[in-house]
């Protein structure tokens, strides 16, 4: 276990204190879980209205190649990613994926294109290994800069359109997964309206020094409430979305994981830049072939919560076990339990019964449609 | 007389029956409950043996039987609701009642003050 003093700190880490968040050790950062509101209150407060969330710990990176034109960026970072990043057109945004030699996946991502750069964003717990990856693939063409200090605030749920294009009014006009270069409060920051909460909602990177202002700013809106990572874990389960080293990890394929579409036919077999990356030869073989095993939703017939861990059976008794549950708890918005884990894909089917053992006891659960609740992305 | 345990456990004796909850302190700790699971009636328990589970949106916790004994009967209200447990954890939201095996065993576990004290 971490201990305090050994945890780094974000720059909104004395507006956790002041706002009285129970804090604790996410990814080497000392982190909110909770505000006073309670995980429930704060998780129907983002579906209703507007949550502010501290991503500081995430990784940004931005990618510049030596020869001035992003597309180069784009071509290198293929290399090392199985999705389309050379058909991204300036000021888009889309998910991306590590793999490695074996076709497991090393992290998820963002990457934009913001015109002559890229700039991504990569889980807290992976970023350096990101930066280690991406150096040592790159670092020939490209120009790396990480910027692990800077703040980044997710503003999430349907009012975040209206508080934050009351400060910069161009937030309005952006669509899912635009990415810009906006203004609030005279500070330059780079905003895309995106988010893994499943609501319309922004991710806004901020400079060090001036995080801790804007965030106070965003927070003087009677829309919107400081939201911990306890609420954002059962947000982006309900919304069905990954959570790296529980839903997918370096033993996950893309395939799967459920994640085919996030790699563009450009890069499949019969695509114009297929292949090329690592794992290519597993995980394309797997488009044609399928896997063996599928990420799905579980819908738990009662209701006990049934959460990471649990392992999953054919039969209510005897049997071998057949998966695992990788991510569950209680979804406030669905009303009930909600999870996520691995079945053999002729199990895959929504509506197929599974039963996940609980303190000795198998609990029936339906292979549910993803996601549980669904998404408001303004498209 | 009202007893508590070190796992945030209260207990109301009478006589030889121990009604069973748990505090104010451990219901806000734990945050808004979504699902307890409770004991079944007639089960014989043991001293610190596992009596029933709450759950959260984030985790599940085990509630302790603070005592020895048979359980004699159980609030299916908080089954039903567990948020009554987060709006009256120390009345309607009692747990299970509990036949003690010595009631006098009661005496070695603390008061009001000395858990007071306890959880500062």
């Amino acid at each position: 276990m971490d201990t305090t003093a050994d945890l780094l700190k974000t720059p909104l880490h004395s507006l956790h204190l002041e706002l009285g968040a129970r804090m604790a050790g996410f990814a080497g950062y000392d982190m909110p879980i909770q505000y006073k509101m309670g995980v429930m209150q704060e998780h129907l407060h983002t579906r209703a209205n507007a949550g502010l969330f501290d991503v500081s710990h995430m990784g940004q990176i931005l990618i510049r190649a030596n020869s001035g034109n992003v597309r180069d960026a784009a071509l290198a970072l293929e290399t090392i990613t199985p999705v389309d990043v050379a058909d991204l057109k300036p000021g888009r945004q889309r998910y991306g994926l590590f793999t490695n030699d074996k076709g497991g996946l090393e992290d998820d991502f963002m990457v934009a294109n913001r015109g002559d750069h890229l700039y991504l964003v990569v889980n807290a717990a992976c970023k350096h290994d990101d930066l280690a990856r991406i150096e040592a693939a790159l670092s020939d063409t490209c120009e790396i800069e990480a910027q692990f200090d800077r703040g980044l605030i997710a503003l999430q749920g349907p009012a975040a359109e209206g508080v934050l294009s009351s400060y910069a009014p161009k937030a309005e006009d952006m669509l899912f997964m635009d990415v810009a270069e906006l203004e609030i409060a005279g500070v330059p920051v780079v905003v895309s309206r995106s988010g893994y909460t499943g609501e319309d909602g922004y991710e806004i990177s901020i400079p060090a020094e001036e995080t801790d202002r804007i965030a106070r700013l965003l927070l003087s809106d009677d829309h919107v409430a400081p939201i911990g990572l306890g609420a954002r874990d059962s947000l982006r389960l309900e919304a069905g979305l990954c959570l790296y080293g529980n839903d997918i990890d370096e033993t996950t394929t893309p395939v799967e994981a459920n994640l085919k579409w996030a790699i563009q036919k450009v890069r499949r077999n019969g695509g114009a830049r297929q292949g090329g990356f690592p794992g290519a030869d597993v995980i394309l073989s797997q488009f044609d072939n399928g896997a063996s095993r599928l990420r799905v939703g579980l819908q738990p017939a009662g209701k006990a919560p049934v959460r990471a861990g649990a392992v999953l059976f054919a039969q209510e008794t005897g049997g071998e076990a057949i998966g695992t549950v990788t991510s569950g708890g209680f979804g406030p918005s669905a009303g009930g339990p909600v999870a996520m884990g691995y079945v053999p894909a002729a199990m895959a089917a929504p509506g197929t019964s599974v039963f996940a053992e609980v303190r000795g006891k198998r609990l029936e659960c339906a292979v549910a449609a993803l996601p549980f609740v669904p998404s408001t992305y303004k498209r | 007389m009202l007893k508590f345990t070190e796992d945030h456990e209260w207990l109301k004796i009478e006589g030889d029956v121990a009604t069973v909850g748990i505090t104010e302190h451990a219901a806000e700790q734990l945050g808004d409950l979504v699902f307890v699971e409770l004991p079944e009636v007639g089960a014989k328990l043991d001293k610190g043996g596992e009596a029933s589970t709450v759950e959260s949106v984030k985790a599940a916790s085990d509630v302790y039987c603070p005592l020895a004994g048979e359980v004699t009967e159980v609030n299916q209200a908080i089954a039903d609701d567990p948020s009554l447990v987060n709006s009256d954890p120390t009345g309607a939201g009692w747990f299970f009642k509990l036949k003690l095996d010595d009631a006098a065993a009661a005496d070695d576990l603390m008061d009001e003050a000395a858990y007071k004290a306890m959880i500062g």
